[in-house]
């Protein structure tokens, strides 16, 4: 009986061993031949997490640290595990109510869900760190994440040194392959963008495994794929920190800008643009409302005006119209002009001249006289051996760039603007054939079609003072460490202007601009014990308004170099609609030439000036009139949110109203927002007393 | 005599390769729960004491499956032929138990509490039952097995509990019972069922795959050609052209109306879809009847292969040596969901690779080997027919529970014999091979 069947026993077995070798097939299939699972599972389980490296520190001349990298806290929650947290108590410390508080948590859950840490308050003051930090333990799935954030501790130089901002779409495509990616920070203006290669430094990644619910479980192969992060690089500025905060504190309540160069290395002293801002509100939590309201700001105090704004650089621009009237040989020093009050040669009355009288080359420089760079110029472009209009003032504008005009300087800054010289071509645009030296008499005096930024007049100085030669301007001296992406390289080479110019013509224009601080325009500038040469500038100008071409207030320009003999600052002031040179850009100007060669202000004279500068306003009228427009639709709009919300209160007094308090909060002020700069209260302007730490502010009424 | 014989310990002729084995798989088990579980801050020495993990519950239950085994071969053989119909009916009453007295688990009741937290699957434990009274059917003298009688007779012992589980929603366990077929053909059942059995599986799966159309005309032309090549015979033999178009008309009605019938009405609508799922088509549940019933009550939620996905992610990743002993992201991840019970095969597969999996299952396969070579050497029917029941039914577990975790087979709840996570299931498989190891050391003996 037993044996009956036997062979289906082996057959059976057959069936088990083909069964199981089925299940090898497939094992051979998914472990051995399919790559995807194990992509599959790394992107499943593996969390890379990217290390920041600290950015560099950025230094002063005097190896001050002006832009460095401070400690932060976020409050950061767990939400799944808030359970049993006394709301109350964290509202009042936090200054928030609990609606803001179930706000905030549903905001948490629904951004990164419910088991994940989430950020409940940013960069918390150091007062509020300092209290959540004792209680801490109070607020369970509460915690303190340290994070590093930049930090200006002279708060000045807002334009120069620039911001870092969270990279948006256009950058990432932009950089494609240097490893950024969403909810990085990257250098968006000034030093910050230009050297971000450099101040960056190089990112690390850890390798976590985290589960299911994308929690971290620990390291992954414990730490063998990491790389760590590499610091940034640190930089040197030529930069002057004490200049240049009191070129900001002189700039107050004015729209303008200066620019020093320290002639023998292009090094840019300072560079302040007003009105400027403290740097460290565009760090802090309020960071998005700062830069909402500066935005919207007539002055526009994110325009660096020191070389993102081209001027007419007015009667400055008769140097470099006097050097190459020299060097053509139209004129000698000793070649004497007289001014009836008018520019006699071209039949039309124009340009006017201040001074009547006869002058020589030096004091037609000192006394500024229209007629005499009028008649250069004249002479200059109907030079008989060019042949032509044309070709002569190809020549010209030959001199001009070699000094640096009608071009980029190539400054380590972004958005730098060139300026323009204008060619023969553009003007045979606009007047055909039928132009002549007459038609473009205005150049002569620095108020035709000819714009500079403010580095390039600067930079016209330093000219001057080296007689002849110059380096690019640039702000960074050094980089620590070697400057691998050779940077660098272009502010060590040496430009010099047109070969054809000598020593002794630019000897007669340093004569002339000497005269000119002696006793000539900017006499009252003079500084006891510096021999000082400048040149003042007065340029007239229009604001179109209601699409009227309306004259505003003068323009008030200043270059100057000293001292003399061995020119260590060169320097350019423009103050916008504040008259005359020799008013307000000419003072500044030598208070902080004192300043820089002197590191003081000498004298009870001067000391008056310094202050009375500082607290001059300056503000163009129709920026004033602008910006009270807008503060007074902003009471109005204030007052009706006023309204509005309490209205919606008593509407919803008995109902939950947590949709609408989200606005109405923010904007009631009734509502205390602690933050870490002192912001300016909204509602009342007039009432806001103007402190010199603080340079954004509103004007006094 | 039977006092002699217990002097002679009850070691006397006992299997020892197959407790070794035993032993080796339910340790694997236990290793394997630990890797799913394993927290790397915790003290795992403790918590193995400790009663509160699943893997310290396995070895309290292993410690209890010990002593039962024990028990279990200090009993005598005999018992098991003198009780086995008993023992079904005991089984059949406590299945329909849990009509009444049932608990749901995962939404299939199919659960009795027996007190202290603990509960009872009679489904589970009714496996050996039935193994007893198929054995004790087959090897009554009276019983004919090439009858159709006989074969329709076990047919019904072996399906009762199937028929109670799918009342109970307990796909997988009704499966199971199919084991038994095995067993039967041994035994004498026609080889032809067992072809027709498969070749209607074929014709099944075909029809999920292919567009109902196309497969009929296919099999219209699949007559049509074996007509054509057998026109000489046809012409000698009428009957057989009856027979192959009845085969056609079976196949197309099969495939046109009895397949979509049970996938519409008898499965439910995550059953229908998972076996869609298996062939890579998706299954629409508003056809299912049985779903639309339900949705007042809970809207159909549709499910995903999320499972398979990763479960083939967690295998596939392991590679050919594996990332090593609880080294497994997926498993430490915790992203195979009930990886300490049906889904255990994927934390081996993970931290031990290909050459881990092969040496596994080399083991279970050298298990069912030695099982099958022991039923050979039965002189009594009951003892074969029993070693067969029990070969078929561990390997029926192992086929389906592995192929469902590497994607060759649908999801049903199928435990893995020894390794997974569950006392009800541990215990079943320890009582039907001690039950065995027993009969086998008196293979001497002829039960009836």
């Amino acid at each position: 009986m037993p044996v009956f069947n036997q062979n289906r026993g082996r057959v059976v077995q057959i069936i088990f061993a083909s069964v199981f070798f089925v299940i090898v097939c497939q094992l051979i299939n998914l472990q051995l031949f399919s790559a995807k699972y194990k992509q599959a599972a790394e992107s499943n389980a593996l969390f890379r997490k990217i290390i920041y490296p600290d950015r560099g520190i950025i230094f002063d001349r005097k190896q001050r640290a002006i832009l460095e990298n401070i400690n932060s806290y976020d409050l950061v929650v767990v939400p799944a595990e808030t359970k049993g947290v006394d709301t109350f108590s964290l509202c009042t410390l936090l200054n928030i109510d609990t609606v803001e508080y179930k706000r905030r948590m549903r905001d948490i859950i629904i951004k990164t869900g419910n088991v994940r840490t989430g950020v409940f308050e940013a960069l918390l003051t150091p007062e509020m760190y300092a209290h959540l930090n004792e209680n801490i333990y109070k607020f369970p799935g509460f915690d303190l994440s340290l994070r590093t954030v930049r930090s200006y501790p002279y708060s000045v130089a807002a334009h120069v040194l620039g911001y870092t901002a969270e990279v948006d779409t256009s950058f990432l495509r932009k950089h494609k392959d240097e490893g950024y990616q969403m909810g990085d920070y990257a250098g968006y203006t000034g030093l910050e963008r230009y050297y971000e290669k450099v101040l960056m430094g190089q990112r690390g990644v850890k390798n976590y495994i985290r589960d299911n619910k994308s929690r971290i479980q620990g390291d992954y192969e414990k730490g063998m794929y990491d790389t760590a992060a590499v610091a940034g690089k640190n930089i040197h500025l030529s930069l002057d920190v004490g200049l240049q905060k009191m070129g900001e504190q002189l700039m107050a309540n004015k729209v303008g800008s200066i620019v020093a160069i320290d002639p023998k290395t292009g090094g840019i002293l300072c560079m302040v643009s007003a009105p400027t801002y403290d740097p460290n509100y565009l760090t802090g939590n309020q960071r998005k409302r700062h830069i909402a309201e500066m935005i919207l700001d007539p002055r526009k105090p994110f325009n660096n005006r020191g070389l993102g704004t081209t001027y007419s650089p007015g009667s400055t621009f008769k140097t470099v119209v006097g050097i190459v009237g020299l060097t053509e040989g139209v004129i000698t020093e000793r070649t004497t002009v007289s001014c009836p009050g008018y520019f006699t040669g071209c039949g039309t009355g124009k340009p006017k001249c201040l001074d009547k009288g006869t002058f020589s080359f030096k004091e037609a420089v000192a006394h500024s006289d229209n007629t005499y760079f009028s008649t250069v110029y004249k002479r200059t472009l109907d030079q008989y051996k060019y042949g032509g209009v044309d070709s002569s003032l190809k020549i010209f504008n030959q001199y001009a760039t070699s000094f640096g005009l009608g071009h980029k300087l190539g400054i380590d800054l972004p958005s730098e603007k060139k300026g323009n010289l204008p060619s023969s071509a553009d003007y045979r645009k606009t007047y055909g054939n039928g132009w002549n030296s007459c038609t473009i008499i205005s150049n002569a005096i620095g108020q035709g079609e000819v714009n500079t930024t403010l580095v390039q007049l600067a930079n016209v100085m330093a000219i001057i003072a080296n007689k002849g030669w110059y380096y690019t301007p640039h702000f960074v001296d050094s980089i620590e460490g070697g400057d691998e992406n050779k940077m660098l390289e272009p502010f060590t080479v040496k430009h010099y202007t047109d070969q054809r110019i000598p020593d002794s013509i630019f000897d007669a224009v340093q004569d002339g601009m000497q005269a000119v601080v002696e006793y000539g325009t900017a006499v009252r500038s003079r500084i006891p014990g510096i021999v000082m040469c400048g040149k003042t500038g007065t340029v007239e100008n229009y604001a179109k308004i209601n699409g009227r071409s309306e004259k505003q207030q003068d323009h008030s320009f200043f270059g100057a170099f000293a001292p003399r003999d061995n020119p260590r600052i060169a320097i350019a002031v423009i103050c916008e609609n504040a008259g005359q040179g020799a008013w307000a850009a000419a003072p500044i100007a030598s208070l902080l030439v004192e300043k820089y060669l002197r590191d003081s202000i000498s004298g009870q004279e001067r000391k008056e000036m310094l202050e009375e500068f500082k607290n001059k306003n300056l503000i163009p009228r129709l920026m004033r009139m602008q910006m009270a427009k807008m503060d007074s639709l902003k009471q109005i709009r204030i007052n009706q949110l006023i309204q509005q919300q309490k209205m919606n209160k008593e509407l919803n007094d008995s109902s939950d109203q947590e949709e609408n308090s989200e606005t109405d909060t923010k904007l009631t002020p009734s509502v205390p927002i602690k933050k870490q700069v002192p912001k300016k209260q909204i509602t009342n302007t007039a009432a806001v007393l103007v402190n010199e730490d603080k340079k954004y502010k509103k004007y006094n009424r | 005599m039977s006092s002699r014989n217990n002097q002679n310990t009850i070691s006397q002729g006992l299997d020892w390769t197959i407790i070794w084995l035993y032993a080796i798989l339910v340790s694997i088990g236990i290793l394997c729960i630990f890797m799913v579980e394993y927290r790397p801050d915790t003290n795992w020495f403790q918590s193995f004491l400790g009663g509160k993990t699943n893997y310290s519950k396995q070895l309290i239950f292993a410690g209890f499956c010990a002593i039962v085994a024990m028990f279990i071969l200090l009993t005598d053989s005999k018992l098991f032929t003198a009780f086995a119909n008993l023992l079904y009916g005991f089984g059949i009453l406590l299945m329909l138990a849990t009509f009444v007295l049932g608990k749901s688990i995962n939404g299939s009741k199919s659960w009795i509490p027996i007190g202290g937290g603990f509960n009872l699957q009679p489904a589970e434990v009714c496996k050996i039952f039935t193994a007893l009274a198929l054995a004790k059917f087959l090897s009554r003298q009276e019983t004919d097995f090439s009858k159709l009688k006989s074969q329709l007779l076990a047919g019904v012992i072996a399906s009762l509990p199937a028929v109670l589980s799918i009342m109970q929603h307990e796909l997988g366990l009704a499966l199971v019972y199919s084991a038994f077929l095995v067993a039967m053909y041994r035994e004498g059942l026609p080889a032809q069922i067992l072809i027709f059995g498969s070749s209607f599986a074929i014709l099944v799966i075909a029809t999920l795959i292919v567009e109902p159309n196309t497969l009929a005309l296919s099999l219209t032309a699949i007559a049509a050609f074996l007509i054509f090549l057998l026109r000489k015979q046809l012409k000698k033999t009428k009957g057989l052209l009856v027979l192959i178009i009845g085969i056609w008309l079976f196949c197309v009605g099969t495939q046109r109306f009895v397949v979509p019938y049970i996938f519409n009405n008898v499965l439910e609508c995550y059953q229908s879809t998972r076996i869609y799922s298996m062939v890579g088509k998706e299954y629409d549940c508003t056809k299912n009847k049985k779903s639309e019933k339900k949705a007042g009550e809970k809207a159909a939620r549709k499910p995903d292969d999320y499972n398979v996905r990763q479960s083939k992610i967690a295998i596939g990743s392991g590679g050919v040596t594996g990332k090593g002993f609880l080294k497994g992201t997926q498993t430490r991840g915790k992203y195979v969901p009930e990886q300490h019970t049906d889904f255990i095969f994927t934390s081996l597969g993970e931290a031990f690779g290909f050459i881990g999996c092969i040496a596994f299952l080399s083991i279970y396969l050298f298990l069912l080997f030695r099982i099958v070579k022991m039923a050979e050497r039965q002189r009594s029917t009951f003892s074969r027919v029993y070693a067969y029941s029990v070969a078929s039914i561990i390997f029926f577990h192992i086929a389906v529970n592995v192929s469902m975790t590497i994607g060759l087979f649908p999801i049903v709840g199928i435990p893995l014999p020894l390794i997974s996570y569950g006392g009800s299931s541990l215990l079943t498989f320890t009582i039907l091979i001690f039950i065995l190891l027993r009969l086998d050391a008196d293979r001497q003996m002829v039960l009836r």
